[in-house]
């Protein structure tokens, strides 16, 4: 599971990256998505990969009946992943309307704002 | 009233955060109907941030320790700390000064645009004081993204193609930027199980040779994060076209956003790469020293070669920075205390440029700010004297803040290393820059042979804020002793990482107290059920 999550991330990254390197606004912006998603998910992997780990609510209940420390499901990454989703959404909103605006104003798509010229 | 004093005793550390906010979110019920009113209530708002950032100053100056501020009484590691010592109360103080002085000038016409300027401004100046205040990793990225989502509009605010042009560059950079932020984040969660800032520096400290690649990889990263925000050399390229296409009062606002970058280099230097920080400590050895260098070099050519006035001054950010973190590089005390007398001087002196530049620019018909033969000035005398004193004190000549900056920061380079390098590059640097404001200044005031220009002048009380910046330039420059005296203290204090760990106690915790708790409500909670039965 670790080496599929990893190369799932991995790969997110490369094309996220390879989309921002891209010289129109759109790719970017798809780029930009991609390698936020990559962000998003190797933060809640830090919480380290559990199967059936219960939620800490339960892991607490246990602990405090039986004594004994099970794994369970770090609930701070999931906690931060929240977070961040939350600020990202903002953020590709604003970059979309920005490059809405670029393409009204400037009348290319083209993220230097003029068409390169050959 | 009483009411209201106590919650101030209490929670005043808070203030310097909470005024702009509140003032912020109060701010869009005016809208543009009742603009005067507005415009009143950012300018109180920012008077009450500037007296709550004195007060934490003097608080911070009063006492050797740190002030820790549980935010919901959560108890560190777990609930998210607000820690003031010399080094946040300083950088909060600066914050709110700049801003005031920004927002003096921005009442006199910059804000007519768009009725959401004094939000957007207000909620940067908090972002940017929660910024220095935190004492939690997650919650600096969160006051970055508050700060940097205000910016991003307030870059753009007053459309045009050249600002939006500027904003995408601008904008894009910090989005990647945030994302390895946040990726840093999660590496150095995974390692160390804490996102308190004091309790990292214990778990980083305290690393097993094993974890050593994935350490060095996060600290790296968090080094080009930061790096990003504060112009090293191959990451400063978005931001003259950023600072020189902005309005005036937020390019002036903008001056203190590098720092933003240094500050958070040399708050988590302590945790991650200073002395005794484990196996990451030496991560910045050998090359941050050099690459300071070339960007001051790259800072300088860029002043010489500029074509217009704004970027002239937008490069002199990158210099500054240049110039500030070869000794945030050297870390010693000494070198430290120079370069936060250097952090604060550079900031206003900017600060009153980017206004100057764009009071000459209104004066100069459709020269603008261009470098090129204009129009004769219809200006008052004091424009060209203000200019003057600004480019002197940039360029670092005696007697004035730059200079005595420049020197303590030279003083400090015998403890490095790269002794002969940083004195060349720093002083041929200063000569450089001198030439060029000199070639800049005679172009704007002298070679006039194009006759009057015909402006209709803006309010002449745009004067007050460039010219209340250089008095506090001045002032910095007098009080020197006293200031360089409470700096050396902050950066002893900055570097003292046992009483910073000590003083926040993370370790307090006792997971067998949280056991108990829960069992003896347990039993409470089965009695009453049972009674209900």
């Amino acid at each position: 599971m670790e080496a599929l999550v990893a190369s799932a991330i991995g790969v997110m990254v490369a094309s996220g990256v390879y989309l921002l390197l891209r010289a129109r606004t759109y790719p970017v912006v798809l780029g930009l998505t991609l390698l936020s998603y990559a962000a998003n998910l190797f933060v809640f992997s830090m919480g380290r990969l559990t199967l059936d780990g219960p939620p800490v609510g339960k892991a607490i209940k246990k602990v405090a009946k039986t004594g004994e420390v099970a794994p369970f499901a770090d609930p701070l990454p999931q906690a931060l992943v929240l977070t961040a989703i939350v600020i990202s959404f903002g953020m590709t909103a604003f970059i979309v309307a920005l490059a809405v605006k670029s393409m009204a104003t400037l009348e290319t798509d083209h993220v230097d704002g003029e068409e390169p010229s050959s | 009233m009483n009411l209201f004093l106590s919650i101030l005793n209490e929670h005043w550390i808070l203030m310097p955060l909470l005024i702009p906010m509140l003032g912020a979110f109060v701010s869009p019920f005016f809208g543009r109907y009742r603009r005067a009113l507005q415009r009143l209530v950012s300018v109180l708002v920012l008077v009450a941030t500037v007296a709550a950032s004195a007060y934490t100053v003097a608080q911070a100056a009063a006492i050797e320790g740190w002030y820790v501020y549980q935010l919901g009484s959560w108890s560190p590691p777990f609930g998210i700390v607000l820690v003031v010592d010399r080094l946040s109360a300083a950088f909060v103080a600066m914050t709110s000064i700049l801003g005031l002085c920004a927002l003096l000038y921005a009442i006199w016409g910059d804000d007519r645009r768009d009725s959401f300027f004094h939000f957007l401004f207000l909620v940067q100046i908090a972002g940017l004081n929660g910024a220095f205040l935190t004492g939690d990793l997650f919650n600096l990225f969160v006051f970055f993204e508050i700060l940097l989502i205000a910016s991003y509009n307030l870059l753009v605010y007053g459309s045009g193609s050249k600002r939006v042009r500027a904003g995408i560059h601008y904008v894009v950079i910090n989005l990647v930027g945030s994302a390895f932020f946040l990726m840093t984040i999660g590496l150095l969660y995974g390692l160390t199980g804490t996102l308190n800032m004091a309790d990292m520096a214990t778990q980083m400290a305290a690393l097993p040779q094993s974890e050593a690649a994935l350490a060095r990889a996060g600290a790296t990263l968090l080094i080009v994060v930061f790096g990003v925000k504060s112009a090293l050399l191959p990451l400063y390229f978005w931001l003259p076209r950023a600072y020189s296409s902005a309005t005036a009062p937020v390019a002036a606002l903008f001056a203190v956003m590098t720092k933003v970058g240094i500050y958070a280099i040399l708050r988590t230097s302590v945790i991650l790469f200073g002395e005794g920080a484990g196996v990451a400590s030496d991560i910045t050895a050998g090359w941050l020293i050099p690459l300071s260098l070339a960007t001051l070099v790259f800072g300088v050519l860029g002043v010489a070669a500029a074509k217009r006035l704004k970027v002239l001054v937008a490069y002199l950010v990158v210099v500054s920075a240049g110039t500030i973190l070869v000794p945030v590089a050297i870390a010693t005390p000494d070198s430290i205390a120079g370069a936060l007398y250097y952090i604060v001087h550079s900031t206003f002196v900017t600060g009153a440029l980017f206004l100057l530049a764009d009071l000459i620019a209104d004066r100069r018909g459709d020269a603008e700010d261009s470098l090129d033969d204009g129009p004769a000035i219809a200006s008052p005398a004091w424009l060209s004297v203000a200019f003057f004193v600004a480019a002197i004190v940039i360029a670092g000549l005696p007697p004035t803040s730059g200079f005595i900056g420049k020197i303590l920061i030279l003083e400090s380079a015998f403890a490095s290393g790269w002794t002969v390098w940083i004195w060349a590059v720093v002083l041929t640097g200063s000569l450089l820059t001198i030439i060029a404001l000199v070639v800049a200044g005679a172009r704007i005031f002298w070679h006039t042979d194009k006759g009057e220009a015909e402006t209709t002048l803006a309010s002449p009380q745009r004067a007050i804020a460039p010219l209340m910046l250089l008095g506090i330039v001045a002032g910095w420059t007098l009080l020197a002793g006293p200031a360089h005296s409470y700096l050396t203290d902050a950066a002893e204090q900055l570097l003292d990482r046992e009483r910073y760990v000590q003083s926040i106690d993370p370790q307090s915790f006792d997971a067998s107290e949280l056991q108990k708790q829960y069992k003896k409500q347990k039993k409470k909670g089965s009695d009453e059920s049972g009674h209900k039965h």
